[in-house]
């Protein structure tokens, strides 16, 4: 019983907290950086060639760069040349900084997977450029990249966590103090455990219903 | 069927790609229900004059007519209604992968012509059962066999009203046995005095049916002449030695 | 600026003594995970439903809660609730090697099933008990065609153990923040850990890349 108090009073309180401080980090770092991604993606696969290098070079460093290593790039570096970003303000920028780089590159192939000859088919008929990718290359590059970019936010859910080491305290911070002041590791991280597979699984319950929605045979998974 | 009336003129192309002559000057006249046929060995530029001739690969040199108007390239507006006027059927098909085949033939009406939804998809209805698929409006490409492509592909390019057909080797992707099917609505196109030039190999279609037939070898026309006089095997012309091999080729192929 | 060079000089050895303790984390991990991960493919494919079932609980555990929370619930939490004493070295790599199984388990899952359905039957008309033919003729084909996903999952799980950095193992990023935080050099400081990062990954990606020219039989590969 006494356990069941300190869940009840105690941690699903704290966890409530925290859970919406995560949400003030994930939803716009996922929606800024899906809008980044989209953007940059795009500029690798159509962009003019000076632009296209600095756009592949942008995505290979935040892709091959621990996110936390950006994350303390942000904070902790930055101050040293004089810029000084508060924990919110670094994760937020951090995270989509990063989340957009891994964007872009589902972004770019998708629009390089499709065939040359559809490009091709909307000219023959007399379609200007504006209205080719308007109705034929967007409807199929959109369905192409959704999987991988569903998937990126599923993951940026994951790493919102990292946020806590900056010291932003979200819903694996306030856990973590909880845990200390009372002692009770096993029992709140595995609350707060239950707390990202909701979410993980809520988002991936949705992109299986939007992948659904939009399946066209000959597209989409397998 | 064929009378004097000029739908497309082509007048002294050329084009240069990688460095290497692609299309040397090539000129050619297309009359009202008339149907050219082009044949050579591949590599030969059949391909590249009819992309070259609705302006997918931009031509270096040459000038071409639509009716009386010059078509200037350069205008976009100008480009887009003329390619509107001249349908492309290629060899790989390329329906839009993600359409069905009802709205593959009207999605140029709708957002092209700005043609109204019902109406568009009346009209898609009408080409597609022209084409014998009346029954397969709603499955996609990929569910599609090569022939029903094509012949998806044939009926979005007629639903344009086009005033001439550029046929790219429309049979050349596809399994022997599915050859007859598109073949049969090419055939009913140019009994219907539907104007077309067609890029093809296949000899008893060009003997029934070509109006002309046009040589073409390293990115000139070499020859020009109705079937009956370049296909006797008495004037030893280079169209007769090249289909004569490829008789030999098909024969061996069958037994 | 000298101070920013003198102090990247004199850190660097101790540095890279760390890109030696994450280089060995992570290959202790992909190979746990290795282990981890065949033996959930193969329970996913060959299994009934019950097996298949708690596997499917697993991943989904696995790849539902952030590995910053794993390394919390098992360090803290778990591993001494159960009284196992265990260096945080040991602990990031059972608990880098749990998740990547679970990763790693869809990668050999998916290549097994690539594999045509013929083999398992010719095996099995040799008079090969089920388990057997698993060794000895799925396995060897589903491994092949897995270099690549292990590659991959080995740039993803590279990047994850910078997170062993909270439970104060001595790897990379644990020891650029300590000379950092001595020395005020934070920004040059955490560019040099970007670029060992860089460099382990690189090195890591070239040498699974020799691995798969070098068990190559002709006509394997993906598609």
């Amino acid at each position: 019983m006494d356990e069941w108090n300190f869940f009840i009073h105690q941690v699903v309180p704290a966890l409530n907290r925290g859970l919406v401080q995560s949400m003030w980090l994930i939803l716009p770092s996922a929606s800024i950086g899906l809008c980044l991604g989209a953007l940059v993606g795009t500029l690798r696969a159509y962009g003019p060639l000076p632009l296209r290098k600095a756009c592949d070079i942008y995505a290979t460093v935040f892709r091959g760069t621990p996110l936390l290593v950006q994350l303390f790039v942000l904070y902790f570096g930055l101050p040293s040349i004089g810029i000084y970003l508060s924990p919110y303000t670094a994760a937020v920028l951090g995270f989509i900084l990063c989340t957009g780089a891994y964007q872009s590159e589902y972004v770019r192939g998708a629009f390089l997977s499709i065939r040359r000859g559809q490009l091709l088919a909307t000219q023959a008929l007399g379609f200007s450029s504006m209205q080719s990718m308007l109705w034929v290359i967007l409807p199929q590059a959109m369905r192409r990249a959704l999987p991988g970019c569903g998937n990126e936010i599923i993951y940026l859910i994951k790493y919102s966590s990292l946020a806590y080491i900056i010291t932003f305290i979200e819903l694996t911070g306030e856990g973590k103090i909880l845990a200390v002041k009372y002692f009770r590791y096993t029992e709140v991280f595995f609350a707060i455990g239950l707390y990202y597979l909701f979410m993980v699984t809520l988002a991936n319950f949705l992109l299986t219903w939007l992948e659904k929605k939009l399946y066209i045979p000959g597209f989409g998974r397998g | 069927m064929t009378d004097q009336t000029m739908v497309l003129r082509v007048e002294n192309i050329s084009k240069r790609l990688g460095g290497r002559q692609i299309l040397k000057d090539v000129s050619l006249e297309l009359h009202r229900g008339e149907l050219k046929v082009l044949i050579g060995p591949s590599g030969g530029g059949k391909s590249t004059l009819l992309q070259c001739i609705n302006f997918l690969i931009p031509p270096d040199e040459g000038r071409i007519w639509l009716g009386e108007q010059q078509i200037e390239i350069h205008r976009k507006q100008d480009l887009y209604a003329y390619r509107q006027k001249v349908g492309m059927i290629f060899q790989d098909f390329n329906l839009f992968d993600h359409l069905n085949a009802l709205d593959n033939v009207s999605i140029a009406l709708r957002k092209v012509k700005k043609i109204a939804r019902k109406d568009a998809e009346e009209r898609a209805m009408r080409e597609l059962e022209r084409v014998g698929l009346g029954d397969k409006t709603t499955l996609y490409p990929s569910q599609l066999s090569g022939g029903q492509k094509q012949r998806v592909s044939i009926a979005r390019a007629l639903a344009m009203d086009p005033e001439a057909l550029l046929l790219d080797e429309p049979t050349s992707a596809l399994d022997p046995e599915l050859i007859g099917e598109v073949l049969g609505v090419i055939r009913n196109l140019a009994q219907d005095g539907m104007t077309m030039i067609m890029a093809t190999h296949q000899l008893g279609f060009i003997r029934t049916l070509a109006d002309d037939i046009l040589f073409m070898q390293d990115g000139q026309i070499i020859e020009q002449g109705s079937p009956a006089e370049l296909l006797d095997a008495e004037n030893g012309s280079r169209t007769q030695a090249f289909c004569a091999k490829l008789n030999e080729l098909s024969d061996e192929s069958e037994t | 600026m000298m101070k920013t060079l003198q102090v990247l000089c004199d850190s660097f050895p101790y540095l890279l003594g760390g890109a030696g303790v994450t280089a060995a984390a992570v290959t202790g991990a992909m190979l746990l995970g290795l282990l981890i991960g065949v033996n959930l493919a193969v329970v996913q494919v060959y299994c009934g439903a019950w097996p298949r079932r708690l596997v499917g609980l697993y991943v989904w555990f696995f790849r539902g809660v952030p590995i910053l929370v794993l390394l919390f619930l098992f360090y803290f939490g778990l591993f001494s609730v159960l009284g196992i004493n265990l260096s945080t070295f040991v602990a990031v790599i059972l608990v880098l090697g749990m998740t990547s199984g679970a990763y790693q388990s869809q990668i050999y899952r998916g290549a097994i099933q690539s594999l045509p359905q013929g083999q398992l039957k010719a095996a099995r008309a040799l008079g090969m008990s089920d388990r057997r033919a698993i060794l000895s003729i799925i396995l060897p084909q589903a491994l092949r065609l897995s270099i690549p996903g292990f590659s991959n999952e080995y740039s993803i799980l590279l990047k994850d153990s910078a997170l062993a950095y909270a439970l104060g193992t001595p790897e990379i990023m644990a020891r650029t923040h300590f000379v950092a935080s001595r020395t005020y050099e934070h920004l040059p400081l955490y560019l040099m850990a970007a670029l060992l990062y860089f460099a382990l990954t690189w090195i890591g990606v070239k040498l699974l890349r020799k691995l798969e020219e070098k068990v190559r039989i002709p006509g394997y590969s993906l598609n």
